[in-house]
């Protein structure tokens, strides 16, 4: 198991901008964590940071030894090819069988309800086929964690539904969730914890109920009274 | 005025009648770039791919050199390649100057910074979109490169058109290594410049023809397949 993952005094500057400021805190195995927080909080940086797409300008991220992590991003990069072939794709580079792969393709995709569409190529598929196969094809690598950077954002209400109940679904099959949304009606049906960033530090973290109903930080208390009905 | 229009008549009576002289010339020179394209593309191509994506110092003066190649003077590439190839020269040895593989070699090394610089345009471009989901997906420089030169591939014929555009339509070097022998290493461009200043407008004009055609018709084509393919595939 590659986690708690723990963060020591994480700064992440950009043209002398600190986009992350000393942040520290342990992540566990377990509950699905929602990062939440305004504009520019640092919430996507902060993913990437743990992802390893970005390299801290000080301090560490610290993983409890290897394991595989995925990332699904707001706008699904899709290869000009297959459905499956994308699923496929993925696989391959993580060094599994051609065979191996082409099984576990079909079965993921059947998970995530586009078997019909295994043979279309990807990039023509409507916004919500794109984000469940990108969900696809991250859970088929079968990872200890799953970034999601906004999944839903671009999406319509139905598509959403779809992407969420997956999330859950590879919740439940073990990997751990790390998210930011900007729906907070998603991060309650979704999230187990919450950790609210504002101005890249980390102010606030508490399980989803409290933090919706008893927010401590004046941060929070306003990040969720600017929320639209 | 009736000169010119006997000319016409004359150079379309024998691009009609697929006079044989005329038809030897287009076919050589259509080999000629064929293989020096495909050459050039199988060198420049990956080369393109690499510097788009590989980080390393040197690599923006990299960059700046390939741009600059790409207006390399047709007839200076000739001159080296003829030193290369030249009795005393250190290729020598092989015999093939005033052969079409020393103008297969002249049009590659001509070619060869055209579609480097100009696919390493392309693939940095795509490489914008894909680099974060790559990247996380754990592909390597090499890996992130294979699969941009595929995924880029409708772009990419294009670059490797213009390549053959350029090679087909080049007179300089093909001129000073080939030596425009009659039956041998005289090609499309070679001839009408040779025809034109003999006066046998006719040869010159039907050439000409012939190659304005053969590179407005390729450019066509890829432009068809390229419009269905990414219809069908976004």
């Amino acid at each position: 198991m590659m986690l708690p993952l723990n963060l020591k005094a994480l700064c992440f500057v950009v043209a002398n901008r600190p986009i992350i400021r000393d942040m520290s805190c342990e992540i566990t195995a377990g509950p699905k964590t929602v990062i939440l927080g305004p504009n520019g909080a640092g919430k996507s940086v902060l993913m990437r940071l743990c992802h390893g797409l970005l390299h801290p300008t000080s301090g560490s991220v610290a993983w409890h030894g290897r394991g595989r992590q995925a990332m699904v991003f707001q706008r699904p990069v899709m290869l000009r090819r297959s459905a499956i072939g994308n699923v496929i794709y993925g696989l391959r580079l993580a060094g599994v069988s051609r065979k191996e792969a082409e099984s576990r393709a079909a079965h993921v995709l059947e998970a995530v309800g586009l078997t019909a569409i295994a043979q279309r190529a990807a990039r023509v598929l409507s916004g919500g086929e794109q984000q469940r196969l990108a969900l696809a094809r991250a859970w088929a690598l079968e990872p200890g964690v799953l970034f999601l950077d906004e999944p839903t954002a671009n999406l319509d209400p139905n598509a959403t539904r779809d992407v969420e109940s997956i999330i859950s679904a590879i919740h439940a099959s073990g990997t751990k969730i790390i998210m930011t949304t900007h729906s907070l009606g998603q991060a309650r049906r979704l999230g187990d914890e919450i950790l609210f960033l504002s101005d890249g530090r980390l102010v606030e973290r508490a399980p989803v109920d409290t933090f919706f109903r008893r927010p401590k930080s004046s941060e929070a208390v306003a990040f969720l009274q600017g929320e639209l009905p | 005025m009736s000169d010119i229009s006997a000319a016409l008549a004359e150079a379309l009576r024998l691009i009609g009648g697929m006079d044989a002289q005329l038809a030897q010339i287009v076919l050589l020179s259509v080999r000629v770039s064929l293989v020096a394209v495909t050459i050039a593309a199988l060198v420049a191509l990956p080369l393109g791919a690499c510097l788009a994506i590989a980080r390393f110092p040197g690599r923006q003066a990299l960059v700046a050199i390939l741009n600059a190649l790409m207006g390399l003077p047709p007839v200076v590439v000739g001159l080296l390649i003829y030193l290369l190839l030249s009795r005393a020269g250190p290729l020598g040895e092989f015999g093939l100057l005033f052969t079409p593989t020393a103008m297969i070699l002249a049009q590659a090394v001509l070619v060869t910074p055209i579609i480097a610089a100009l696919s390493r345009q392309v693939i940095e471009d795509a490489w914008i979109e894909y680099e974060e989901q790559l990247r996380s997906l754990n592909a390597g420089t090499v890996a992130a490169a294979r699969t941009l030169l595929w995924d880029a591939r409708f772009a990419l014929m294009t670059v490797v058109l213009a390549g053959f555009g350029r090679a087909a339509a080049e007179v300089g070097a093909v001129m000073i290594v080939g030596g425009n022998i009659d039956g041998v290493t005289r090609v499309m461009t070679t001839t009408i410049a040779l025809e034109t200043s003999k006066g046998d407008l006719p040869l010159a004009l039907g050439l000409g023809m012939v190659l304005v055609a053969i590179i407005i018709g390729v450019n066509l084509l890829a432009n068809v397949v390229k419009l269905t393919a990414q219809k069908r595939h976004g």
